[in-house]
This record gives C-alpha cells, sequence and structure tokens, in this order.
C-alpha cells in the first residue's frame, strides 16, 4: 500500500514538486493536496499580464482539474490547513484531520504590510493572488480611479504598470533612491524609471510612507514630507515574508523561513518543506527559479533518491509589456570587481556585466534582454570568461567568431612557406600575425582563437 | 537604353608600363575608366590603380590659384614675381644661382620647355628631375654600354622569352600589367622559366621558378658569376663580341674573380641556387632580364647595370626577339623627360653636355643667347647646394621632394633655407608645397594635353577629359609664361603642345644627325588634328622610314665608334654598412595599391583599403630578439631622423633586414617618412640615391593605448601616433599614445568632432583599459573610436560598412561581424572588394582548387587582375594542407 504524502499550498513550487515525483515514483504515494486559495495551481507569477489584460486566467492554470484527478491527487481547495500534529502525524483543517507519511509543506509567502495607519482600510490590497489581483481590476473599472503602489519593486512596478494599462493614474512610491534596486544599478534603474514615466505613471524615489488616509475607504496617502497623494486604490508591493506560522507552530526549526537541509529536509525527517516558506542556508527565495530547482531536489528525497539542493543564482526579467529589463546575479559595487558598460541611450539600452577573477557574476540587462539566459548560464556555469571579454557584452552572436587580427589594417598576407613546410606548427608562428594567417590557411588553427590570452589579461590586471 | 558617353583615349599617370586608358566623363566632374584595348603596352587590361582613376579625379585639396606666401593672388602678380626673382638672381648670383626640380609626372612637353628655359636661356643644367631616384643608374648604364640612354626591347620580348629573369623588381605590385602579360605568357607556355632575383619575398616571388633571395646589393658578385660561367662554358657569342662589342676582355677578366666561393659568400645564396641560376641563363638563348629600382637604387646601381647587360652583350642575346636587358620604369614619363634631356647631366635629344658639337647645335637650334656648359646639380646635391645657399630660387615642379628625397627631412630645411621657392602642383597641401613662397596651380592628369613615352619607348597621348578648374594652367604654360616674362618670348611664344611636341621632334632631327638612335623626326610636321588623333607610337621614328623595332641586334650603337661596351664591373657592397647601433638594412619599396607620396591614390577608399598604415616588415627572429610584438608600433631610427610604424611580422624578409614602404607623408601619417632614414650616399656614376640599404635600428614604441577611429568628417588626430586613410563614405585613423587620457568620452568625441546633438552609444570595460563610443547623428552612424591597452583587433570591413549606414545598434562596437554576418576579411581585390577570408571559404569550403575557377566564382582578380598573385599565394598555401588530407 502507498504511503501517505500530504501536501500544504497548492502554488507553484508544490506543482513542480509533484511533477517531479509521479515521474520519478509513480505510484509511491497517495497524495492529498490543500490549498488555501479555493483552486489549483496557477502560474503567479503571470498575475501581471491577467491583471494589464493582455491575458486570461485560464492562459495561466498550470495543473487542470482533470490533471490531479489522472494522478489521482486528492484536492482540498479553499481549505486552509491550521495545525501540524508531528506526533500524531496528522494535518488538522475544518474538515478535521489527515493523516500523513510524509508531509510537504509549500505555504509560500505573506506580502509585508507596511505598519502605518490606515493600511486596514477598503481600497489597500496587496499584490499576491487571483483574488487581489481581480479586487485590482474591479478597483480599475471605475472611470478617473486613481491608484497609489507602495514599492518600486518586481511586483510593485508589474502592478503599477498593469493598473496604467487599466486606466487608472498611477503613482509608485519608492522609499530606496532608485526602482528595484535589488535587481538594477543606479544607471538601469533611471532608465527604468524614464521609461515607465513616459507611460503616464508617476514615480517618487526616497518616498516613505507615512499614512494611509480615509474614512470608510482610502483615499490619499500622506508622506512623511507631509505631501498627500490621492489614491482610490492602494497596492502595498513592499516585499515578502515567508508563511512559516504553521511550520513553527508545530515546533519545526525556523528562522526567517522554515530551516531546510540540503535534501529540503525540515528538523522533521518525515516534513520537507519547498518555495518560498523555507530558509536554506540562510537565504529566502522569492523567484520562480529557485522554487523549481528545489522542487526537483524535494521531489528526489521523496523518492528516496540522492539529490542536494545547493542554493539558486537568481535572475530576474520584469514582465511589463515594452519594457526589457534582466538582471542576474550580483552587482554590487565592490573590490576586485569590474565592470563592462554598454550604454546606448538613445536606444534606451544600458548592459553591465560584473566580472570578479574572470568570471561574470553579475549582469543587468535593460533594453535589449534576449542575451540575458546567455549571461545567466555564464554566471551559473563560472565560466572563466578571459578569452571573450572584449565580445562578452554583446552576447553570444559574437563569441567564438573568426579571429581578428589587428594586422588586417596593413593585410598581412599569408606567408605560404610556413605552411608548406609540413614541418609542424611552432608557437613562435602561433603568435605571428603572418604566421596565424598562414595557420588560418591552412584550417590548422580553427576558429575562436583568442585575440587576446589568459596570460596577457592578467599581465594588464597586474600592470 | 542610355547612349554611352564618347570615350577619351589618354595613358595612364602611374607607373612605366604606360597603360592606355579610355577615360568617360560622365559630366560632373567625374569619369568612368577602362582600359584600352588598342593600346599595344596593355590592349584593355588595367591594374588595380589605374582602375581607380576615376575615383581619384575629384577637386578636393586642388589648388586652384596662385598664392604668393599664402594669399591668392593672379597670374600676372605670380608670373612677373617669379620672373623678378629668377631674373635678379641669375643677374647677381649667376646662372647656376637658381635651378628647377621636376618630375616623371610631366608631360614631354612640359620637360621639353622646362629643360630648354633652363639649359638655353639661363644657360645652366641645374635641372633635375625625380626621375633621379628612379632611373638615373639605367641611365648612366645604358650611356655606358650603349652610347645612349636605350631600352633595346620591347614588352613582346618578355612573352616571347623561353627565360625571363626579374632582378629587383616587384613586377607584380610595380607594373602589374606586364606582370600579367608575363603570367598569361607562362600560362600558355609552362615551359618558360620565370626566375626572381630579390632579397625579399614579394608578390612576384608567386611566379616564380627559382627565387634567389639573395643579399642586400649583392647583383653585382651574381652576374659577374654568370658572366664567369659563360665564358668558362664557352657560351660567349664570340662573333657578336667581335662585331660589334667593345672591353669584353677586360668585362671577363674582372668577372672572373668573382669565383663560386666568393659568389656564394657575396650573395648568401647556396651553391645550388647560383647554379641552377647559371645553367637556366646558359640554356636559355631566348633570355630577357628585367631589372627595376632594386638594381637602381642603390649605390652601385650603375655597375649593377652594366653587370647585367654584360651577360647579354657576351652572349648577343639583345634586339632579338625575346632577348635583351629590359629596364622597367617607374613614372609614368620618366623616359620622356630622358629624350628631352631633363636631366643636369643631359642636355637635349640624347645629345650630351660635354659634347661642344651637340652644345653648338642645340643652341643653334632654340636661337638661344647661351647654353650650358657644364653638367648640373644632380638632384641630391641639388637640394644640399640650397642648404649651402648656392641656390638664390628653386622651382619645383609636379614633385615632392620634402618626401622622396634621402634625408628628406634635411631637403624640407634645405628647401626652406633657399630665399626663394616656387612650387607648381596640382595640390595645395603637400610637404613641399608648405615650403614655398609661390604655389603655381597646374592642370592635372585629365586636364592636360600632351604626351608620355612609357619603357618601351611608346609614345603615347596624354589626352585631356575635364575642364581645369579655376586658374589652373599646363605646366608648358607656366614655364612658357614666366621664360616671356624673363624676356624671351619669341622663343616661348608657343600656341599649343602640339606646337612644343614639334619643336621637339624637329631637335631630334638634329640629335640623329649627330648620331642620337632617338629620332622622332616622322613626327615633326604634325599639324594640330593629327597630334591630336595620334596613336601610340614606338620611336624610333624617323622621317620617311618605318618606325619602332629592336635595337642593337647587329651592332649600330651610339657609341662613338658604333660597338657596344662591356664594362668592367666589381661588387661594391652599400655604401654604409650594419654596426652595432645600426645593425638592421631598411629596404624600401612600394605597395601595390598605392604609388609615390600618395598624393593621388590617397583619395581612392578602394585603393587605401589594401594597405591602410605604413608599416615595417620585420623578420620573426629580429622581432623575437628585440621583443616587437605583431601589429604593435615600432620606432625606426638612422642616424638622421626616426619614423614610427606599424609591425608586420614575416619572414618575407631576410633575418637583419626591414622593408619600409615610401609612401606616407605627412598628410597621412605623423612620423612615417621613410626617406627622412636614408642616407644620401650615391652612385658614382649616376648621382642616384641608394635607398635600399640603410643600416637603421629598430626597437617598441612604448604605447599606453592604441585606437581606430572611423568618421564621416575628416579626421585630423594629434595623438603620438597616427596614419590615416579614405573610406568609402569617410575617413579612418589608426592611433595610439603614450598616455592614457584621462577620460575617453572627451577624447573621442574630440576625435570625431562629435556634435552635441548626436547620440552617443559606448562601451567600456575600465579594468580591461577597453572603449568604445559610436555617435550616431539622423539615425546614421557618422563615427565610431576603438581603444585598448594592446593593438585593436576589429574588423575593419565592417565598420567601413557601416560609416554613414543607418544605425543598427550597439552590437557594431564589438567591431566585428556576429553570427551569419561573415567577415570579409582584409582586401585582397580592391576592385570587387574580396576579402581573405572570403577567398579562403573558397579554397576549404567550397573546394575551389585552382585560381580561374576562384577568380570566377568571386570576380576576384577579374577586373584589374592585380590581386591575383596574392589569390595564387593563398591557394597555394592551402594545397599541400588539402593534399594531406
Amino acid at each position: 500500500m502507498a504511503d501517505r504524502l500530504v501536501v500544504i499550498g497548492a502554488g507553484m513550487a508544490s506543482g513542480r514538486l509533484l511533477e517531479h515525483l509521479f515521474e520519478q515514483a509513480p505510484g509511491r504515494y497517495d497524495v492529498t493536496l490543500f490549498g488555501a486559495e479555493p483552486r489549483g495551481n496557477y502560474n503567479r507569477i503571470m498575475l501581471s499580464p491577467v491583471l494589464s489584460g493582455e491575458k486570461s486566467f485560464e492562459e495561466i492554470v498550470t495543473h487542470t482539474a482533470d490533471w490531479y484527478a489522472e494522478q489521482g491527487v486528492t484536492c482540498r481547495f479553499g481549505e486552509p490547513v491550521t495545525e501540524i500534529d508531528r506526533a500524531r502525524r496528522v494535518v488538522v483543517s475544518d474538515a478535521g484531520e489527515t493523516p500523513y507519511d510524509k508531509l510537504v509543506i509549500a505555504t509560500g509567502s505573506a506580502p509585508f504590510i507596511i505598519p502605518v495607519p490606515g493600511r486596514d482600510l477598503p481600497g489597500v490590497v496587496t499584490y499576491r493572488d487571483l483574488d487581489d489581483t481581480n479586487a485590482m481590476i474591479a478597483a480599475a473599472q471605475r472611470p478617473g480611479a486613481r491608484a497609489v503602489v507602495i514599492g518600486g519593486g518586481l511586483l510593485g512596478l508589474e502592478a503599477a504598470a498593469g493598473l496604467r494599462l487599466r486606466g487608472m493614474a498611477v503613482t509608485v512610491l519608492h522609499l530606496m533612491p532608485h526602482l528595484m534596486e535589488r535587481q538594477l544599478d543606479p544607471a538601469a534603474g533611471h532608465l527604468l524609471q524614464r521609461e515607465l514615466e513616459s507611460r503616464g505613471i508617476t514615480i517618487h524615489c526616497r518616498a516613505n510612507t507615512h499614512e494611509i488616509v480615509g474614512t470608510t475607504h482610502v483615499e490619499a496617502v500622506r508622506l512623511d514630507d507631509g505631501t498627500e497623494i490621492p489614491a482610490d486604490l492602494v497596492c502595498m508591493a513592499v516585499g515578502i515574508r515567508p508563511a512559516t506560522q504553521l511550520a513553527a507552530a508545530a515546533g519545526l526549526d525556523c528562522g526567517r523561513g522554515i530551516v531546510v537541509d540540503d535534501q529540503m529536509r525540515t528538523s522533521d525527517e518525515r516534513i520537507v518543506a519547498v518555495g518560498e516558506c523555507v530558509e536554506h542556508r540562510g537565504t529566502c527565495y522569492g523567484l520562480v527559479a529557485p522554487l523549481y530547482d528545489m522542487a526537483k531536489v524535494a521531489a528526489e528525497t521523496l523518492s528516496g533518491a540522492e539529490a542536494a539542493y545547493a542554493g539558486s543564482l537568481t535572475a530576474t526579467k520584469l514582465k511589463v509589456t515594452g519594457v526589457d529589463l534582466f538582471s542576474a546575479g550580483d552587482f554590487a559595487e565592490g573590490k576586485g570587481r569590474e565592470d563592462i558598460v554598454l550604454r546606448d541611450p538613445a536606444r534606451g539600452i544600458y548592459k553591465r556585466l560584473v566580472i570578479e577573477e574572470d568570471r561574470l557574476i553579475g549582469a543587468v540587462l535593460y533594453g535589449e534582454t534576449a542575451d540575458g539566459n546567455w549571461f545567466f548560464g555564464h554566471i551559473k556555469d563560472g565560466t572563466d570568461i578571459s578569452t571573450m571579454r572584449e565580445t562578452l557584452i554583446f552576447g553570444p552572436a559574437f563569441a567564438g567568431g573568426p579571429p581578428l587580427d589587428p594586422m588586417v589594417a596593413v593585410a598581412a598576407l599569408p606567408d605560404e612557406a610556413e605552411v608548406c613546410g609540413c614541418n609542424g606548427i611552432s608557437k613562435g608562428q602561433m603568435t605571428s600575425a603572418a604566421g596565424r594567417w598562414a595557420l588560418a590557411a591552412a584550417g590548422a588553427v580553427g576558429p575562436g582563437e583568442p585575440r587576446i590570452t589568459p596570460a596577457a589579461m592578467a599581465a594588464r590586471r597586474a600592470a | 537604353m542610355k547612349a554611352e558617353r564618347p570615350g577619351v583615349c589618354t595613358a595612364c599617370p602611374y607607373c612605366g608600363v604606360g597603360c592606355g586608358v579610355v577615360a568617360r566623363p560622365d559630366g560632373q566632374g567625374g569619369a568612368t575608366i577602362e582600359g584600352d584595348p588598342n593600346h599595344p603596352a596593355n590592349y584593355g587590361r588595367l591594374c588595380s590603380k589605374g582602375s581607380a582613376l576615376g575615383e581619384t579625379i575629384d577637386m578636393e585639396g586642388r589648388l586652384l590659384a596662385p598664392r604668393i606666401h599664402g594669399q591668392e593672388t593672379d597670374w600676372n602678380e605670380a608670373i612677373a614675381l617669379v620672373a623678378e626673382r629668377f631674373s635678379a638672381a641669375i643677374a647677381e648670383h649667376g646662372p647656376d644661382s637658381v635651378a628647377f626640380y621636376v618630375s616623371g609626372q610631366l608631360l614631354t612637353e612640359d620637360y621639353y620647355v622646362a629643360n630648354k628655359l633652363m639649359k638655353g636661356f639661363i644657360g645652366s643644367a641645374n635641372i633635375d628631375t625625380n626621375s633621379r631616384l628612379c632611373m638615373a643608374s639605367t641611365v648612366a648604364g645604358h650611356k655606358r654600354a650603349f652610347g645612349a640612354d636605350m631600352v633595346p626591347g620591347c614588352y613582346e620580348d618578355l612573352e616571347e622569352a623561353d627565360l625571363v629573369v626579374l632582378v629587383g623588381s616587384n613586377l607584380a605590385w610595380c607594373h602589374p600589367v606586364l606582370y600579367q602579360r608575363l603570367a598569361a605568357a607562362r600560362a600558355a607556355r609552362p615551359e618558360m622559366k620565370v626566375v626572381v632575383v630579390d632579397p625579399r619575398r614579394t608578390a612576384t616571388s608567386e611566379l616564380a621558378d627559382l627565387e634567389l633571395r639573395l643579399a642586400p646589393g649583392s647583383d653585382v658578385a651574381l652576374f659577374n658569376y654568370l658572366l664567369a660561367r659563360i665564358d668558362s662554358t664557352g657560351s660567349t657569342d664570340a662573333a657578336y663580341l667581335l662585331a660589334h662589342v667593345s672591353g669584353a676582355a677586360e668585362a671577363l677578366e674582372a668577372a672572373r674573380k668573382t669565383d663560386l666561393t666568393d659568389a656564394m659568400a657575396r650573395t648568401g645564396l647556396s651553391e645550388h641556387e647560383i647554379e641552377t641560376f647559371c645553367d637556366l641563363f646558359l640554356r636559355h638563348e631566348k633570355t630577357v632580364t628585367v631589372f627595376s629600382q632594386g638594381v637602381n637604387q642603390s649605390a652601385a646601381g650603375t655597375d649593377k647595370v652594366n653587370a647585367i647587360i654584360n651577360c647579354h652583350l657576351a652572349t648577343g642575346r639583345i634586339g632579338r626577339p625575346g632577348m635583351g636587358p629590359f629596364s622597367v620604369t617607374g613614372q609614368p614619363n620618366a623616359m620622356g623627360g630622358r629624350e628631352v634631356g631633363g636631366l643636369a647631366n643631359m642636355l637635349a635629344a640624347h645629345l650630351a653636355i660635354e659634347n661642344a658639337d651637340h652644345r653648338a647645335a642645340v643652341q643653334d637650334f632654340w636661337d638661344a643667347p647661351r647654353i650650358c656648359e657644364k653638367p648640373g646639380l644632380k638632384a641630391v646635391d641639388l637640394f644640399r647646394a640650397c642648404a649651402d645657399g648656392q641656390i638664390k630660387a628653386l622651382w619645383i615642379m609636379s614633385t615632392n621632394p620634402a618626401v622622396s628625397l634621402p634625408q628628406a627631412g634635411d631637403v624640407a630645411e634645405a628647401i626652406r633655407a633657399c630665399p626663394f621657392v616656387v612650387v607648381s602642383d596640382i595640390l595645395a597641401e603637400t610637404d613641399t608645397t608648405a615650403c614655398a613662397d609661390v604655389l603655381l596651380p597646374a592642370t592635372a592628369w585629365g586636364e592636360k594635353s600632351g604626351t608620355v613615352t612609357n619603357s618601351e619607348r611608346c609614345i603615347s597621348r596624354q589626352r585631356p577629359f575635364l575642364p581645369a578648374p579655376g586658374l589652373a594652367r599646363p605646366d608648358w604654360q607656366i614655364i612658357a609664361d614666366v621664360a616671356t616674362a624673363m624676356g624671351w618670348g619669341a622663343a616661348f611664344d608657343f600656341e599649343s603642345p602640339a606646337a612644343v611636341f614639334r619643336e621637339h621632334a624637329a631637335l631630334s632631327g638634329v640629335a640623329a644627325g649627330l648620331g642620337a638612335l632617338f629620332d622622332i623626326t616622322g613626327l615633326a610636321d604634325l599639324d594640330e588634328a593629327a597630334y591630336e588623333a595620334l596613336a601610340p607610337i614606338q620611336w624610333p621614328v624617323p622621317a620617311g622610314r618605318t618606325p619602332g623595332g629592336r635595337f642593337f641586334a647587329a651592332g649600330g650603337f651610339a657609341t662613338p665608334h658604333g660597338r657596344g661596351v662591356m664594362r668592367a664591373v666589381e661588387h661594391r657592397p652599400p655604401a654604409a654598412a650594419p654596426s652595432p647601433d645600426y645593425p638592421l638594412i631598411l629596404n624600401t619599396g612600394r605597395v601595390r595599391d598605392h604609388w609615390h607620396t600618395m598624393t593621388r591614390t590617397a583619395k581612392s577608399a578602394r585603393l587605401s583599403r589594401h594597405m591602410a598604415e605604413p608599416y615595417a616588415e620585420i623578420h620573426p627572429a629580429d622581432a623575437a630578439s628585440l621583443g616587437i610584438q605583431p601589429a604593435s608600433l615600432v620606432t625606426l631610427e638612422s642616424p638622421y631622423a626616426s619614423i614610427v610604424v606599424r609591425a608586420l611580422i614575416t619572414d618575407r624578409g631576410q633575418p637583419g633586414t626591414v622593408f619600409v614602404p615610401m609612401h606616407w607623408t605627412s598628410q597621412w601619417a605623423k612620423r612615417a617618412l621613410v626617406d627622412t632614414l636614408v642616407g644620401a650616399a650615391l652612385d658614382p656614376y649616376s648621382g642616384q640615391p641608394e635607398s635600399k640599404a640603410q643600416p637603421v635600428r629598430l626597437r617598441p614604441f612604448d604605447a599606453a593605448w592604441y585606437g581606430l577611429a572611423i568618421g564621416q568628417r575628416e579626421l585630423r588626430p594629434e595623438t603620438d601616433y597616427w596614419a590615416r586613410a579614405r573610406l568609402g563614405t569617410g575617413w579612418q585613423a589608426e592611433v595610439a599614445g603614450g598616455i592614457v587620457p584621462t577620460d575617453w568620452g572627451v577624447f573621442a568625441r574630440g576625435l570625431l568632432e562629435a556634435h552635441a546633438a548626436g547620440q552617443v552609444v559606448e562601451f567600456a570595460d575600465a579594468a580591461a583599459g577597453l572603449y568604445r563610443l559610436a555617435v550616431i547623428e539622423d539615425q546614421r552612424l557618422v563615427g565610431a573610436f576603438f581603444a585598448g591597452p594592446s593593438p585593436v583587433a576589429v574588423s575593419r570591413g565592417v565598420l567601413a560598412e557601416a560609416l554613414g549606414a543607418p544605425w543598427t545598434g550597439p552590437d557594431l562596437l564589438a567591431g566585428r561581424a556576429g553570427a551569419g554576418r561573415p567577415d570579409p576579411g582584409a582586401t585582397v581585390c580592391g576592385c570587387f572588394s574580396v576579402g581573405v577570408n572570403t577567398i579562403l571559404a573558397a579554397i576549404q569550403e567550397d573546394g575551389l582548387a585552382d585560381l580561374d575557377a576562384i577568380c570566377r566564382a568571386l570576380q576576384a582578380g577579374t577586373n584589374c587582375g592585380s590581386c591575383r598573385p596574392e589569390i595564387a599565394a593563398l591557394l597555394s598555401a592551402a594545397r599541400p594542407r588539402m593534399a594531406a588530407e
């Protein structure tokens, strides 16, 4: 008889975990899936296009009722779990107790609500799920309606852009000096601000919310400096915190999130946790790629296979139509870090790569992001980029091209004798311009021979 | 269909092959250029330079009005001043206090009038020409051997020979059409053998069955040994020697001093190489020995010429089809200049200054008040005399001695030291016009009318097809105007170039009467219409007899005794030997697509692409020991000056030698005047300077950064190093500096003269020292700059195409073609812009295995054909590899 697996949370992390699990250990578990929302798993990161009206909800559903039925999953949607009794190995919900042999906690995160007066007024929403999205869409129906988005991060800007597309007058309030400071450097943040402003979104940086004003409904947001911005809708998008209450109450080790090991096991070996609710090696994640990485490892663990999660590098794309923005890795300035920068302000293109010890460690792309995943790949792989440094920022289309020769200026011609001799090819010939031509002519060196060798780069840095 | 515009048949203004071209003016100041299918020099072929003539006739930089001390003026004032100052100098200091320095670029008529004024009316022989730098040793050698400056054969001889020996001649690049005729003949008769005697491997070597890379300056040893072998094998033509040649015994005795050991030691060649060469020569009666600047530009140049001629006289191989010594000249009208006597040691019409009868005859013919009594100052001495203060008034016509003469830096100083300097030129700004008091605007090729004589004695008309711009006048007219203002109007009352030519032809009759072989009396009665219609014709053109033909097969030399002369010559090493301070030997020469001081060819973007920068060919062994990296910059120093050029590391030259092209002037590079390095060692007989064996030293140029700029606006860099060239839509500049600019953006904008309104795209990798910038105006790329700590590795072809084109995005700053857009590589075929990578792809990927197949597939080499040796070299480099696979 199959073990009983209970999964708390029907979001993207658990959805991916189940897919892996059914693939690797079909029939191993009898699965019961609890979800607080009254619906199955959908692609939460695609809520922004739903908000903006560019997609319908149906288009972002990832697991249909049919899929759950096919996999034999018992769905308990709209039924929040209120307690985990580890001693008795049951979870408790309004409908009673459900026993488990193994438990997955995938409770995700909750939006952070800034503790200012008026935060509970009707018209103040967060941006987390379909209900939030629908509430905002409803608010935007009223002609002339005004929205204030608190938070100029990824989520806040997507909300602002969506609301603007829905016809609202939108103001973004951001505490920090530039937008998306976790993903962007000031230059790219500035370009982004200019772009969003050109779409009619008002942006205030260094804006600290003092109070949300209103009696029966939100009316305005007042800043520390006394500025009051009228609002019919206030969307708080200042961050998330892992949803750990259930796990903490059950006595599992929790820090900022539920502490897991590299196998995604909590302090109770029968319980694994995945997604935004966990803390792995001190890090909590809020992006989708790490969730998928975790889901894969957790599925292995539950299948009895060996796998380890080593943490994720994160890459971000802003999903605002017409704004191409990508950031990955670490791009804070620091000693030993070198920048490669490409700026085309007229076209709104800005690219910055951060190099440390001949490795790409961070990338910010604005305006042209097609090469984002290629850069991200190099960041993850720790590729030694010294040989392609000169063309790196121009992307894969320029990597590994034919070697370029400054002697082109004087049209060095091939030195046929060096090829005719059939005496093998000396190092000296390799380094002479004429020699290289001859070798290329003979097909003796492949394309992509680097112009700048690692040694030359090292010497250059030393100098 | 558009009616074809009428074509004007004229002659190419570049090398001494003297090709006929058909120019079709477009009515807007330009013209299309084709080879003249009826011209006997080229039968329709043209080289890369000739093909691009249409790109060089714009008005940019033209001198359009006379200038006195930089101020424009009219002709009356300018002519009056020139006449007054020359007359005053002559009155006060005598005739030898004035001088003309003229050019193989002048037409025969210009030359004639200048020579007449100086020798017959001023009464001095202080008229010399830049042909001195080119051909003087051949002139002297010819005169010593033949009694006259005479090329005995014709171009067909190269085609009919069974053995062609090319000595000191990169024919493929310097006389491309003649090379193509030779290559075609060899292709038709594969049994024909070609020997290339040159210290350097060149494009011409591609044709060689035997390459003799001899030590610089050792030609006499090689040919003396050959002469000794001719003698020892009994291969002399005893009958010919007996009937027609003097001096054989002495010459053979001198030659026998060079035994094999000696020949090997002098030339550095192996026994096998030397004996193979001798055997080829002995086996093939139909042998032509072509020689050029590698022979002439030497302190032993005249002896080298005679060493070669000796071998032909000894074997009687002269003046018969497919046989003879054959000098090819560098300039379109060096021969015409020699015919009128436009050299300081000639009189006129092949007559001798030293001969009183000759002097009297010419004076009489000219009805001249006086006649020069003795040879004048030859080029190098002429400018020394300027420096010494002996020359009070100097007139330079149509040449750029501040660039081209040895110790050119001193020459510029010498010109400035002369109290009164006149320069007639077509351009306002050259290194020489910068030294002038008076500038006189001359008409250019395409505007002027006259004749030129090529290397096979063929006289061709240069015909105008464009109007004279501004106030420009033909040189003959300017000179005649000055002569008139000096009081000799009656003798210079020429109404047309035809009138000048008639007088020149009539004078040749006087010369013929005195035994000269130069006789064109058959042309002395040409009326204006006949002159206008004159078809190319080989001299002699004696009145009433068949023109043309070869000389000396049956003797008939122009010496007093009518015999040819074998001269006893001995090997002399170059005048200056390498020393620990100056251990390398500098050789100078031409590149394929530039000519002389680039005043014309640099206007053409197509021509500028082949070699866009001055460079030094350095042997890998020398580069390694001196720490010189490929494509870095190097400083060359001689005791006289230093230059900075790009290092091209190649084993084309020999260890211990460096080759630098001679073309780049101060208009095109910061400091690349190679002739400033060359000492003024002269051939004792010809006065020709030794331009190919100057001891120098070499060291890396200490550049902190290297850069490349392209711009639609003219680039005028002020960096420590720069060299610039034209692009189709603007300019290119290679730059470098000793100190990295503090703000790259400011520096680059300044260099590109970027307007504040332009959009700027930047790439920066500060840690790697890389900076790049593009300037976009009206959605088009108007400039770009690339800099880095090492020589800039970008695809110049890709950038050249992007300049002026719609801006496609910041990827341009990658400086190379992206995926799917192949980089054509360095231009090999200038006519169709075919790059080296494209050709290699055709060979390697498309499997094209013979030259014609490649040329057909890519069009490369199918117009002028100048690049065919280079394509052949690429093919032969790839072939063994393919065979091995």
